[in-house]
């Protein structure tokens, strides 16, 4: 009898917080009407939103992971003064306000920043333009690789790649054939929490990008932007779209979890 | 290829691990480091193979110093007490490794690689993981592997610590003939004075980072240089400043000039062999060997008093 | 470089007004009611997730039954769900519109329930792998012993899960102390009822005062380390038991 009762509180605390407002979005969309909805979504400012994440996304994510699996494998095999304070700073992101991360950029490149006046004289647009979008996306979603790899390489130890050595392999040959191939799910995962991150970020992009239609606004500052012209359809119609892409990563994630202890 | 270690220290934090080593490998020979835990051994057989560095001292392969090379450069097979078998890759990629490495034309590799499958016995388990083998064939396989570029040391750390009895001597016996066969000159690391007696030609004795005795199994037992070798290597009792081994002992039921009274504690029967356990008069308690017609003799039982007389003893000064 | 530059300059421009000037933007009284409020509620959302996380967890774990794999998958949604969205969402539910007939918007309880939403996964995800690889021998020893299911859990589970517990609730009071995007739909924010400090922050940079922004915003950077030094220093009590 206990087990039936603490199944229902956990279920129905689920139901109330996450999966009452989550089933919503279809109603909503239905209600608010599917035609206002599309007509958001195929308005050009609405593309070019998605165009931006996209772009942001595609430059972030693949840097991010080159960067993660590198300060991974930092952290992880080598001894190096400073290596604390570097683990603090690949986690900070995860515990600071996206506000404060974009204030931050924001008084590195604006006006009377410590970089914004040199960017100005060489006719470098940074704030309100992709150059600190993309420093802004690259910021919050610094840490999700670092995380996964890390607690894996740890895992599985360094006497596999010590066995490569004693077999002849270089250290280059031994990361791409030995290291690479064994986080390779644990870097997989990462990637697609990156990705998440990247094209769900509003805090920090809001602030840097000044949200102008049609050249800076992403896609969640798009869903803001018509939010406040009380066109609740579009809204909603770029909210499902958004809603569907998390979907999609979620059932990559499940799927991609139990795989790691198997193989 | 002949091995010198020369004057090698070692040490992890305030942890001394090596304390001037010296000692030299016969090329061609198969020599056992053996020792209690945290006596050195392994950290002597990583500095060999170039996984660590020592702190001072040098490593000569082939008479050439090798100490500042890597563990690439040193052409020395390494079999690891937990095998390191890479998982993502099946036995026979495993096992192609270190030919793939060195860039050997395929078929080259495949031919080498069906050889060592069937001189591990792991036919017909090429193609699998090493998730999917048991404890002794993914040892097999990790052999293999360090095989496979023709190393001139095979170096072996432990490499049956981690498996039950009988697959142990199995691999034991297995690793003898692989010897006799090709002649490399193998270094195996062991804590079990059993396992370094039955396949090495030449024991190296290790304690608290120092060289107690190198020797042949024989030479070790019947004249150990110390206190230290003689209590690890087999069993010793310790009869006032001698040392006597339990079959050196000999039991008899009237006292003469030079026995010891003692009360036995318990007969145990190994089969071809009786072991008594014995208290001395003075609270010692010591263990004698006997045939189990010597035990039958006697009729001993336990709270009998007997009388021990050393046939052969040892002192150290 | 990417991290800690932007950091540094945040620091240093909180101080153009000097010392004064600084004091004078977090205690501005606008400032001390976000701060106030983003803290309380950002407080009570941990303290929820503690007990809704664990149980949740639980369920996950020792129970079984249909849907079990499609609940814990949904578990995760927050987290690749855009925050922003996930403010849209509740407001349908519980805002003007309302079909359950909750009109919550524009109110501190809305801010509490999307952070709820938004925090969810954390109390959960690091509970889970701790009670999965939990040796049920020891609470059978327990029982064996004969002790009571509810001193079993107070005793043998509860120590062994409380570092998760913790370290999830720290991280979940750090996003619910930095949100933004969830938040800034559906509260209103109000000056001194529901304006919570990353709106504030986020408006004063908006209208210009980049100083008294970045003053509040070393504030919440304060917080944000200290709930990072919070979980290091748990991560070390976790494993005090696995240290020679």
């Amino acid at each position: 009898m206990r087990r039936y009762s603490v199944r229902f509180v956990a279920l129905g605390y689920l139901l109330v917080v996450l999966l009452g407002p989550l089933s919503m979005l279809f109603w909503r969309v239905y209600a608010e009407g599917v035609g206002k909805a599309w007509t958001a979504l195929t308005d050009p400012d609405t593309g070019h939103a998605f165009k931006v994440t996209l772009e942001l996304a595609a430059i972030a994510v693949p840097l991010n992971t080159i960067f993660g699996i590198v300060v991974a494998l930092a952290i992880v095999r080598r001894r190096f003064p400073g290596k604390g304070l570097l683990n603090a700073f690949v986690d900070l992101p995860l515990a600071l306000s996206p506000v404060v991360v974009g204030l931050s950029l924001y008084l590195l490149y604006g006006r009377t920043g410590w970089f914004g006046p040199w960017f100005t004289q060489h006719g470098v647009q940074v704030l309100f333009a992709l150059p600190s979008m993309v420093l802004a996306t690259i910021f919050v979603s610094v840490p999700f690789v670092a995380r996964e790899v890390v607690p894996t390489l740890r895992e599985i130890g360094d006497e596999q790649e010590q066995a490569a050595h004693t077999l002849g392999a270089s250290g280059w040959q031994t990361f791409w054939r030995i290291t690479l191939p064994s986080i390779r799910w644990a870097v997989i995962y990462g990637v697609v929490v990156t990705t998440a991150r990247c094209l769900g970020e509003y805090g920090a992009v809001a602030i840097v990008s000044g949200s102008i239609q049609g050249k800076t606004e992403t896609a969640t500052l798009r869903v803001q932007e018509e939010f406040e012209n009380l066109n609740l359809a579009g809204s909603y119609g770029i909210s499902l779209v958004l809603a569907a892409i998390a979907i999609f990563v979620l059932v990559l994630m499940t799927r991609l979890r139990p795989r790691e202890g198997v193989s | 290829m002949s091995i010198q270690v020369r004057h090698v220290s070692k040490h992890f934090g305030n942890f001394q691990a090596l304390d001037d080593v010296s000692i030299d490998v016969a090329g061609g020979s198969l020599t056992a480091l053996l020792g209690p835990s945290g006596s050195g051994k392994s950290t002597l057989l990583r500095i060999i193979a170039g996984l660590e560095q020592p702190d001072s001292g040098e490593i000569f392969l082939s008479g050439e110093d090798a100490t500042a090379s890597p563990p690439q450069k040193r052409g020395v097979g390494f079999v690891f007490q937990h095998y390191a078998a890479f998982k993502h890759m099946t036995v026979r990629d495993n096992i192609a490794f270190g030919l793939k490495i060195r860039k050997r034309p395929a078929a080259e590799v495949r031919a080498r690689v069906d050889e060592l499958v069937a001189l591990v016995q792991l036919q017909g388990f090429a193609d699998r993981y090493p998730a999917q083998l048991s404890g002794g064939q993914r040892q097999r396989m990790a052999l293999a592997r360090a095989l496979a570029p023709e190393p001139e040391v095979l170096l072996l750390d432990e490499p049956f610590g981690a498996l039950d009895a009988r697959v142990r001597a199995e691999l034991r016996r297995w690793l003898r003939r692989l010897h006799e066969e090709t002649h490399t000159t193998t270094v195996f690391v062991t804590h079990d004075q059993e396992e370094a007696m039955e396949v090495a030609d030449s024991i190296v004795v290790m304690n608290k980072g120092r060289v107690e005795q190198v020797a042949g199994p024989r030479e070790l037992y019947d004249s150990p240089a110390n206190e230290f070798v003689m209590s690890f290597v087999g069993q010793a009792n310790r009869f006032g400043d001698a040392w006597v081994r339990p079959h050196d002992l000999e039991l008899v039921l009237e006292p003469n000039g030079s026995t010891r009274e003692a009360q036995v504690e318990r007969v145990v029967h190994l089969g071809f062999e009786v072991r008594c356990e014995l208290v001395r008069d003075d609270g010692e308690e010591f263990s004698v060997q006997l045939t189990r017609a010597q035990a039958t003799t006697l009729e001993l039982e336990r709270g009998q008093i007997v009388y021990a007389r050393p046939v052969k003893e040892t002192v150290f000064s | 470089m990417i991290v800690a530059l932007p950091i540094a300059a945040l620091i240093w421009s909180s101080r153009n007004d000097g010392w004064s000037g600084f004091w004078n933007a977090i205690s501005a009284p606008e400032a001390v009611a976000a701060l106030k409020l983003t803290l309380a509620v950002a407080a009570l959302v941990a303290l929820t997730n503690a007990f809704a996380g664990t149980l949740i967890a639980w369920v996950l774990v020792r129970d079984d039954f249909r849907g079990k794999t499609v609940v814990n998958g949904i578990i995760d949604l927050p987290f690749a769900l855009p925050t922003i969205v996930a403010g849209l969402l509740v407001l349908a539910l519980y805002g003007p519109h309302s079909p359950v007939d909750v009109h919550a918007a524009y109110t501190r309880y809305a801010i509490y329930l999307v952070l709820l939403f938004v925090t969810l996964p954390f109390v959960v995800r690091t509970v889970q792998p701790v009670l999965y690889e939990l040796d049920t021998q020891m609470e059978e020893a327990a029982r064996s012993l004969g002790a009571r299911e509810l001193t079993i859990f107070r005793r043998i589970v509860l120590p062994s899960i409380l570092p998760g517990i913790l370290s999830g609730v720290a991280m979940a009071f750090a996003r619910a102390i930095g949100e933004i995007g969830a938040i800034v739909i559906l509260s209103g924010n109000l000056p001194y009822k529901t304006e919570v400090a990353s709106v504030y922050v986020f408006n004063l940079s908006e209208s210009g005062n980049g100083t008294a922004a970045a003053a509040v915003a070393v504030v919440l950077l304060a917080i944000s380390f200290l709930v990072l030094l919070a979980v290091g220093g748990i991560r070390r009590m976790a494993t005090r038991y696995e240290r020679a």
